[in-house]
């Protein structure tokens, strides 16, 4: 079961970049573009770089996936899988995101007993 | 039973012997012994100069590690060969070693010829061709202020740029009309003087030293036959080299008539067991002073070892060097000694460029050359010589300056399988070609596969242009493409943005790309859009473009904090504003270091305290140091006429000037400048991508240099110069690099790659070849004119420091961030500490 939780306006996100939220005490990162109307929802960890930055990371396409890059050593991470590019055995978490009367929310996954 | 081979010598040849013989297969068959007479064993004397500019003796080391030990050739370090007995086969060593040998190879090289005027062997009298010789001379330079060279060649050229570099006065003297006798005709003898003149350095020619005595001013005086006399205080004889053949004249081996042993074409002495290599050995009446022809008789003894036949039979003489950073090359017969040889010269006064060419009575064959001041088509002209190519009909069109669109030089292509790219290794293009058919696709491969290009370096550029011919031709497209989402070069970007009159990223994207961009396309763009527009970085269509440091105008460190670095326009800093920064630093618990831009860096800002910190800054009177950003950086300066005993000019406000003229312009990749006050180069300008140095007749610009992964000796621009026309070429040159630069390209790499090189840029920017030169400087006023403090305008929008939160939802701070305390200052908790340490937790 996914439990969607409401994080933040759409306008508190940045047009084609990302920003940080905190949801159940998990850091999650929102990348926002207007070109297509999508928001993007990943784990704001870089399990290269082990530190919180990838929300700052700066966004665009490999091929046509959307992906973002770590500010850090520069992996890739696909938006709405999590694999990385460079490495596909290294996946970060990907949350589906809902745009509802210009509110975003966040679905995460309800935790398997 | 193994037989003994000795090897008395471990110079340059000698260790590319030993290093040979160990790689082949006959190196089983000997137990091999050397004499090494030195206090270290080979080093490359080729580079001796660069110990000068910082290379230690393990840098200049041509021994790769284990290396003795790993062969089994046992090494007598520091002790010479000091008889043969050819009888009984020994060797026996000055400290009483005795080795009996089956083969023995001579490479004892060399000494410098000191001519046997009286007072040569007076105090600082020295010579220039070991380590212990270049410590003599920094010690004797520590207390002079005038140094000579006696001998105007090669070496003493070389020499002379030593003593200048050690901050000497410096003259050469010359016996001979003209300097380089031996390599270049009178016309590029002249130009070199002058180039050399202009850099500071006295020349005298036709000058014979009859004594030196006690000088009056200095330690010693020199005194001529024409009866001048020259006060100094270092004399370095560099009149030649002779052989060391001592040794061989003891055992009553054939030795030529003006010394040299006698060796014939596989590098026998007149004993046969016996060899000799390198500068000792005499082939043919000569003596070969180069590292080449030595390096060849070595594969020649090695091969006889090994019982194949190869012949050593001359060796190519031509060269091409920097000399205090005037390129000169000789080929061939550059005198013209051949009959009926006709003569081409090309001379440009005004960019001080001599070319000679020497061709064949039927103008079919090049015979020799000379090139003084460019020093580009050497490659080719060498394949000609070598080669025995066919010359165009107009033989004079290979050295005329190139108008852009016609042909340049002869292709790679042009050059048969045989010819002869790398002359150090002996490596043939084909031997290159079959490398790069074997999969290696970049130089660095092929240097590893074939050695080319590893010795001297000479043979780059060919060694370059021959793989991307194959390249080409095995059918690799070379893209130049930025990345996937613009099929065009950064240099098409900016033009497009240019002439189109491009303002943000979408439009161009949409107009001229495809797909959403990546880390690649946007941060290349967004920085062609400040240098070209100079926009507010964080303005909202800019924004997303910006690497993370830009976005928040702070370095990330490894934990996610930020480095905060103020601009200290040129490292001038009151003690008020040094305790503003120490309370900051303090307040927000930030760990400090004085950087290597001689500014201070305050380490482990959360994003979150960012603008609070550049708020104080701010008020009191600090700007964004743009630490972060493809832009200039710092004008790094020593404290010049101000303070110092020696300062020429007042290098700190110039520093500071110019710090505060280019701060904010945005480039294609960082730029570093230095200023000093004189030429002693406290601030070492001539590592920087612009450096400036004070002189006696004005400000001495120096271009492209750079320190980092590959240093680059920046090379002079312009000299005499007032403080406007300075300027002046500054902002030409520096626009003119941001337009036509690569992604991520230093000066150094931008000017290397630049069509036409150095003469080429002067050209822009002093003469101004493409008539730019006013367009040039518009660009730069505009970037000027439009300068805003970035942390300022960010503190004053209240919209913009809304990013500035680790979370938007939430004021909680990120818990990865964890600091410990180490020498008294905090730092980032490594994996270790985190699990078993106490954390100091910082609020
Ligand atoms: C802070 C400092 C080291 C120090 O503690 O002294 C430093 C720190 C960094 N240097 Fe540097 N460099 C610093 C002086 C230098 C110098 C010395 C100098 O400027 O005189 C050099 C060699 C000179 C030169 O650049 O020609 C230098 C050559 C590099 C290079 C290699 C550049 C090259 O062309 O090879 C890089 C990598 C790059 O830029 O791609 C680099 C990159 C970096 C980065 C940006 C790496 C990174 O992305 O994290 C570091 C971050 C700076 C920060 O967090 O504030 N740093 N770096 C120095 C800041 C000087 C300042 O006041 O701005
Ligand atoms: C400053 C400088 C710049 C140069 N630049 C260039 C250049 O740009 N291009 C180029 O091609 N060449 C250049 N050369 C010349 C090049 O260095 C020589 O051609 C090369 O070193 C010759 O090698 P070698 O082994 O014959 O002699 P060396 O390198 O001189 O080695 C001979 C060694 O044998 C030792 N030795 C002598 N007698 C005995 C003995 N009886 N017992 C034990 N050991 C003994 C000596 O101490 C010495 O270490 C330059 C030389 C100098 C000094
Ligand atoms: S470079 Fe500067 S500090 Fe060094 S000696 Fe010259 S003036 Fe003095
Ligand atoms: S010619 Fe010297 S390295 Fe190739």
């Amino acid at each position: 079961m996914t439990i969607w939780f409401d994080v933040c306006a759409v306008e508190d996100l940045q047009p084609n970049s990302g920003v940080c939220v905190l949801v159940q005490n998990q850091q999650i990162a929102l990348f926002y573009l207007p070109a297509t109307e999508s928001v993007y929802a990943v784990h704001n960890f870089d399990p290269f770089g082990l530190a919180n930055v990838l929300a700052r990371g700066l966004i665009g396409d490999i091929g046509g996936q959307p992906m973002v890059a770590s500010p850090l050593y520069k992996q890739h991470f696909h938006l709405t899988t999590g694999e990385c590019f460079e490495n596909s055995s290294v996946r970060i978490p990907a949350y589906p995101v809902r745009i509802d009367n210009a509110r975003v929310s966040v679905g995460i996954p309800e935790p398997s007993v | 039973m193994k037989q003994t081979l000795v090897v008395i010598g471990n110079g340059m040849v000698g260790q590319h012997f030993l290093a040979g013989l160990a790689a082949s297969t006959g190196k089983d068959q000997y137990d091999i012994v050397t004499f090494c007479e030195e206090p270290r064993p080979a080093y490359d004397r080729v580079h001796l100069s660069e110990f000068f500019s910082g290379k230690t003796a393990e840098d200049l080391s041509l021994i790769p590690e284990g290396f003795f030990a790993d062969n089994g050739i046992t090494l007598h370090l520091g002790d010479r060969a000091a008889t043969i007995d050819r009888e009984h086969k020994t060797v026996t060593s000055a400290k009483g070693v005795s080795i009996r040998y089956d083969k023995l190879v001579l490479a004892t090289g060399s000494y410098p010829f000191v001519p046997p005027v009286p007072g040569h062997d007076r105090k600082n009298c020295l010579v220039y061709r070991t380590i212990e010789d270049l410590e003599a001379m920094t010690a004797a330079a520590r207390t002079g202020k005038v140094g000579t060279v006696v001998g105007g060649g090669l070496l003493g050229l070389e020499a002379a740029k030593a003593l200048k570099d050690l901050g000497l006065d410096t003259h050469v003297v010359e016996f001979a009309p003209r300097l380089m006798a031996v390599q270049i005709d009178e016309g590029g003898g002249a130009m070199l003087r002058r180039k050399i003149e202009a850099l500071g350095v006295t020349v005298h020619t036709n000058k014979n030293t009859s004594q030196i005595i006690d000088g009056d001013t200095c330690v010693n005086k020199m005194c001529f036959a024409d009866g001048e006399e020259l006060e100094t205080d270092v004399v370095l004889f560099s009149a030649g080299i002779r052989p060391r053949d001592d040794i061989a004249k003891g055992c009553g081996l054939d030795i030529g008539q003006r010394g040299g042993i006698v060796i014939d074409n596989h590098c026998k002495t007149s004993d046969p067991d016996i060899y000799a290599i390198g500068e000792c050995a005499l082939w043919n009446g000569m003596i070969f002073g180069l590292v080449a022809p030595g390096y060849a008789m070595a594969r020649t003894v090695i091969a006889d070892l090994n019982g194949s036949e190869a012949l050593f039979t001359g060796a190519d003489m031509s060269t091409k060097l920097k000399l205090m950073g005037v390129d000169v090359a000789s080929i061939g017969d550059a005198h013209a000694r051949t009959q009926g040889a006709l003569i081409f010269t090309y001379q440009n006064g005004g960019s001080d460029v001599y070319k000679r060419l020497v061709v064949s009575e039927d103008k079919t064959r090049l015979l020799g050359a000379v090139l003084v001041g460019d020093a580009n088509e050497y490659g080719t002209l060498l394949q000609y010589c070598q080669n025995g190519i066919a010359l165009p009909e107009h033989p004079d069109s290979l050295i005329l300056p190139r108008n852009a669109g016609e042909a340049v030089g002869l292709g790679p292509d042009a050059l048969p399988a045989s010819a002869q790219i790398c002359s150090c290794y002996e490596v043939s293009k084909g031997a290159i070609c079959s490398a790069i058919e074997a999969g290696c696709t970049t130089v660095n491969a092929l240097k590893a596969e074939t050695k080319a290009g590893t010795g001297c370096g000479g043979c780059v550029p060919l060694l370059k242009s021959v793989l991307n011919c194959e390249l080409a031709k095995q059918g690799y497209e070379v893209n130049t493409d930025l990345c996937e989402h613009f099929a065009y070069t950064r240099q098409d970007l900016y033009n497009l943005i240019k002439v189109e009159g491009i303002k943000t990223f979408d439009a161009l994207l949409a107009k001229h790309g495809r797909g959403l961009g990546c880390e690649i396309c946007k941060p290349a763009v967004a920085s062609i859009l400040a240098s070209h527009w100079n926009d507010y970085i964080l303005k909202t269509e800019h924004v997303g473009l910006q690497d993370t440091n830009d976005t928040f105008l702070a370095n990330m460190q490894k934990d996610g904090t930020y480095s905060v670095v103020p601009r200290i326009p040129g490292g001038e800093i009151s003690p008020d504003m040094l305790i503003v920064l120490g309370q900051v630093g303090k307040k927000y618990n930030l760990y400090t270091k004085i950087t290597g831009g001689q500014r201070v860096d305050l380490f482990g800002a959360r994003l979150e305290e960012l603008p609070a910190i550049w708020k104080e800054l701010v008020d009191a009177g600090f700007e964004s140091g743009h630490a972060y950003g493809k832009s200039l950086r710092t004008v790094k300066s020593c404290v010049g006429s101000t303070w110092c005993r020696y300062g020429v000019d007042d290098s700190v406000g110039l520093a500071i000037a110019l710090e505060n003229r280019y701060k904010g312009l945005r480039s294609p990749h960082k730029i570093k400048f230095a200023v000093s006050g004189c030429t002693r180069e406290c601030a070492e300008a001539q590592g920087k991508d612009i450096g400036v140095i004070a002189t006696e007749n004005g400000w001495s610009l120096y271009v492209c240099g750079n320190g980092g992964m590959k240093p680059r000796h920046a090379d002079l621009f312009a000299t005499g110069l007032d403080k406007d026309t300075l300027i002046a070429y500054i902002d030409r040159v520096l626009i003119f690099y941001i337009r036509t630069a690569d992604r991520l390209q230093r000066t150094s790499v931008w000017l290397e790659n630049l069509a036409g090189g150095l003469d080429y840029l002067k050209a822009v920017v002093i003469d101004d070849k493409l008539g730019l030169c006013a367009e040039l400087e518009q660009q730069m006023s505009h970037v000027i004119d439009t300068y805003q403090c970035e942390w300022k305008t960010t503190l004053e929008d209240a919209d913009k420091l809304k990013r500035f939160r680790h979370f938007i939802n939430s004021d909680q701070t990120d818990d990865n961030i964890v600091f410990v305390e180490e020498r008294g200052q905090i730092r980032p908790a490594n994996p270790e500490e985190r699990r078993h340490f106490q954390l100091v937790e910082v609020a």
